[in-house]
């Protein structure tokens, strides 16, 4: 079945357009904001020379350092971004180059990617904790010749790869520390290569404005290397009308001002981070900050109170951990104050946050008092007293994770969007909010479900192409514009999206049930002591799953109950631990029982990993989704052994450390039976496995 | 790496030192050149703590001399010895364990600091005007050994090899010439050994600090020393660059045991 949905949320015919999609489409875009022809379509430069003229005092980006929040005004920012404009055009960088950009959200490194927007160049932000070795390939395939880094660590994996990487000829480091006397050709510091900069601009005044004057809305304006899963990863290239159209129309929605306070504290490099704190920084003009260093990140969220947020799943995760650990270690007054506090938020917040009319007035003074000594302090705890507008994306968010801060009075949302859309595709609408789908979508998006179950796009925001690659581009875009997600997923009655995994991962067990694997590995992932989940099942005659333990949660466990461990590989085979760890597959079993699509995909065997997965070791991506067919791969005795009943099994693994270096762990790990249950529908009883 | 190694600005000679019939040091001569990284190893028992404590004036030795940028010493007055800019770190720790990472840095500031108790106890403008200026450079510090997460955590909460890093916070708040860091890496990890290796390379590298430093293991010692004294049963038995040092027939002795 196909069904079509026209975003535009004014239009009621939605559900019946399967025919004649094309004609009303035309009017339906003419309607977006910022669309096409518009003749002031903004260009990122433009949108800084606004602000700057508008706004000259205003904070634009503030960064902490030396333990002083330190803020950069809107004309200190123009003025830094076209000395590094002109340093980089003095040096013949120009239309169509591409600018490297590496390292920790830092304003110089913004204001050198819209140096490179200026001069109709594509800055192309990078992972920095990308290995030497992943760094080469994006090097020569954008055939880079101008690099802005963050530190000695960025400068040190550029020098090792630039035999490979020849055209790179000018690096520029932020922080030069420790680089001193590095004598390689083409290095130079920040605030030399910016002097030079400024010393060209005396001679050439009309540089920023004219250049600012030049840029169109269709050149491309960033691209994004997608870690593949497979092959070469490939550079997603944008333009300021694909990246602005949609974060402009997502801005007018959440009615984001220039007042807005952000934390920039994820990877440049993710798309999402470019679009909270770039796109929509400059489309709106609020401030946004970096944290000191990756590990103040939440002390400095407590600081600056964000207004609008992104935080994904797995970073809620691991502030609701920490919650519960610290409770767990509370006294006995906190801890019951607390359970009683959180019993009443997760019956009525929710519904409280929503404006529902029907809670009734006991109910709203409890919560007003729970409100007082939990919500509230919890909330400033977090560093979200301020959030008007957090969202979630990235992997499906477990429901009871969700409801926890929304119950707390946190405007939390799901939305919808990759690489290739430029993030906003489907996001929830206030008071609209459902743990399980996304939203729909967005006023100016097209979206339909293919034959297959896949999730089809139709969006201003959506890729130009892949760099030098018109085969792949070709392959997840047809001649009518449509672009495939490789998402499965359906629309609900409301309209809104449910994806249910990826779609080239939904399989089939050999008995013809469904098996959406990253459903089952969530549902494990929601419980504290569980890290990553790994389920396999496509083709088998029954599911079975690897678990990572979290360290911290686990670590505590086992200090409150006098269990001794050496270090991670010993805590995880320690006997409490897979007992442990078996009543959360058991939980999930009896869960997944209990719902008639999934109840074959209960977990009938699991181990529990001796090391963590690590995106250094290939295992995640960069950003921490499991490889499933590589860590099958890598990990394929393990895997024929719990299909095969062994109780133990031997493993040697690689491991790479953070310096490249590449060691070896070896462990002998336990497998063991999960308790299934028949499904709940049926008059049969529980058997065990 | 380019540093100027200069001239010799510390040199100890036929320093001896036991206590009672133990000898500890028995005639050692040695120098350090400005801006160099110095190291002394041996075995344990070796008498690398007690040539530190020489130096640092600690203990006094029974025969011989210090010479420190000209003016020789036949015993050295600690309080003397840290006004003429040489700080050091201790193998046990000798950080105010109740004290944050920050107040526990701004104690290296006390010799620095001009205003007098009154004054700091009334914030008298002056004295607050010290301590900003002080703070901003503690501040340094933190940013320098990338501590800033653990800024206001009192110490004893930290772990050991985080605690290391503060007793060196806390040495280089006094802006030292010289800083004695005595086994900087014992008890630590791998990964916390190169962490330390790149920070004492890089407070050689860019405040041009002369560090001499203990050690007893090797393979740290090799890769960032300029040049290494050997020591065994009190006597030294090896001077020089780290590859002579190695290959020394006597240091492969001493630290390999001979075959019988």
């Amino acid at each position: 079945m196909i069904v079509t949905r026209h975003a535009a949320p004014e239009h009621e015919e939605t559900m019946s357009e399967v025919q004649g999609r094309a004609a009303p489409q035309v009017d339906r875009r003419a309607a977006t904001p910022a669309r096409a022809d518009a003749p002031d379509a903004p260009t990122f430069p433009r949108l800084l020379a606004k602000h700057a003229a508008e706004r000259p005092g205003a904070p634009a980006i503030r960064e902490k350092d030396l333990g002083i929040w330190q803020a950069w005004s809107w004309s200190r920012l123009r003025d830094e971004v076209v000395a590094i404009a002109a340093a980089l055009e003095s040096e013949g960088f120009g239309p169509g180059d591409h600018l490297a950009v590496i390292g920790e959200n830092r304003p110089r490194l913004y204001a050198a990617m819209i140096a490179a927007q200026l001069l109709r160049g594509i800055p192309v932000p990078m992972y920095q904790d990308a290995i030497a070795a992943e760094m080469t390939y994006v090097l020569r395939d954008a055939e880079v010749r101008f690099a802005v880094v963050e530190d000695q660590e960025q400068v040190d994996k550029l020098l090792e790869v630039r035999a490979q990487a020849p055209a790179l000829a000018r690096i520029v480091f932020d922080d030069p520390r420790g680089l001193r006397h590095y004598p390689d050709p083409g290095l130079e510091s920040y605030e030399a290569f910016s002097e030079r900069g400024r010393a060209w601009l005396a001679a050439h005044p009309e540089f920023a404005d004219a250049r600012t004057a030049a840029g169109t809305p269709d050149d491309p304006a960033a691209m994004f290397y997608t870690s593949g899963t497979t092959g070469n990863p490939k550079g997603v290239v944008h333009t300021h009308r694909s990246l602005l159209t949609m974060a402009i129309v997502a801005s007018r929605m959440e009615g984001l001002s220039c007042d807005e306070e952000v934390l920039a504290y994820l990877p440049l490099a993710w798309v999402g981070q470019n679009t909270f704190s770039y796109s929509q920084w400059l489309a709106n003009g609020f401030t946004i900050n970096c944290p000191e260093s990756a590990q103040t990140v939440s002390a400095d969220m407590r600081e600056i109170g964000p207004t609008f947020h992104f935080a994904p799943p797995r970073v809620l995760e691991a502030l609701l951990t920490q919650v519960t650990i610290r409770m767990e270690d509370a006294g006995r007054l906190k801890r019951w104050l607390y359970a009683r506090s959180m019993a009443v938020a997760r019956r009525v917040g929710e519904r409280i946050l929503d404006r529902d009319a029907g809670v009734g007035l006991a109910d709203r003074l409890a919560y007003r008092l729970g409100d007082l000594l939990v919500y509230g302090p919890l909330r400033n705890q977090l560093g979200m007293s301020r959030v008007r507008v957090a969202y979630t994306a990235g992997e499906a968010i477990g429901p009871d994770l969700f409801v926890f801060y929304r119950s707390l009075g946190i405007n939390l949302k799901q939305l919808y969007g990759s690489t290739e859309t430029a993030v906003y595709v489907c996001v929830q609408p206030d008071g609209q909010v459902k743990p399980d789908t996304v939203g729909p979508p967005l006023a100016g998006v097209d979206l339909q479900v293919s034959e297959s179950g896949e999730v089809l796009i139709r969006s201003p925001g959506l890729l130009r192409e892949y760099y030098r690659n018109p085969a792949a581009t070709a392959e997840v875009r047809d001649a009518e514009g449509w672009y495939r997600t490789g998402d499965a997923g359906y629309l609900d009655p409301q309209g809104h999206l449910k994806i249910i995994d990826r779609a080239k991962d939904v399989g089939r067990l050999a008995g013809g049930a469904l098996f959406a694997p990253k459903y089952v590995e969530n549902k494990l992932k929601f419980f504290p002591y569980v890290k990553e989940a790994v389920a396999f099942g496509d083709g088998r005659d029954r599911v079975m799953a690897f678990v990572n333990v979290d360290f911290e949660a686990c670590g505590n466990w086992c200090e409150r109950r006098n269990v001794a461990f050496a270090g991670y590989a010993d805590l995880a085979g320690r006997p409490e631990i897979v007992e442990l760890v078996r009543d959360c597959v058991e939980k999930v079993n009896a869960d997944l029982a209990a719902d008639p699509m999934m109840s074959a995909s209960q977990i009938h065997r699991f181990l529990i990993l001796h090391k963590e997965l690590d995106a250094d070791d290939e295992e995640l991506t960069r950003t921490r989704k499991v490889r499933r067919g590589f860590i099958a791969k890598k990990y394929e005795v393990l895997v024929d052994a719990l299909y095969a009943g062994a109780t133990s099994r031997h493993i040697e693994t690689q491991v790479r450390f953070e310096d490249g270096r590449v060691g070896t762990v070896a462990a002998t790990l336990g497998l063991h039976e999960a308790k299934t249950f028949a499904p709940v529908a049926a008059p049969s009883t529980a058997k065990a496995a | 790496m380019a540093r100027d190694i200069g001239d010799v600005i510390l040199s100890v000679e036929n320093i001896s030192l036991s206590f009672g019939g133990v000898k500890a040091l028995t005639d050692i001569s040695f120098d350090v050149r400005e801006h160099e990284i110095r190291s002394i190893i041996g075995p344990n028992g070796a008498g690398k703590s007690s040539m530190l404590n020489v130096i640092n004036g600690v203990y006094t030795p029974q025969q011989g001399r210090v010479t420190l940028r000209g003016r020789t010493f036949s015993h050295m007055d600690p309080h003397e010895v840290a006004l003429a800019g040489i700080a050091r770190t201790f193998q046990s720790l000798a950080l105010f364990k109740g004290m944050t990472v920050l107040d526990n840095i701004m104690s290296g500031r006390n010799l620095r600091m001009k205003s007098n108790l009154l004054m700091q106890a009334i914030r008298l403008g002056p004295a607050e005007r010290e301590e900003i200026e002080h703070r901003r450079f503690c501040e340094r510090i933190i940013d320098f050994l990338e501590i800033q997460a653990y800024r206001k955590v009192p110490v004893g909460r930290l772990p050991y090899g985080l605690q290391k890093r503060v007793d060196l916070g806390r040495a280089l708040a006094m802006e030292p010439s010289i800083l004695l860091l005595d086994e900087p890496m014992a008890g630590m990890n791998t990964e916390e050994k190169q962490d330390m290796s790149r920070f004492i390379l890089d407070v050689n590298d860019e405040f041009g600090t002369t560090i001499v430093l203990i050690e007893h293991d090797m393979g740290v010692v090799m890769d960032i020393s300029d040049r290494v004294v050997v020591l065994d049963y009190g006597r030294k038995i090896g001077d020089g660059p780290p590859d002579e040092v190695r290959s020394d027939e006597e240091v492969i002795r001493a630290y390999l045991g001979t075959s019988h």
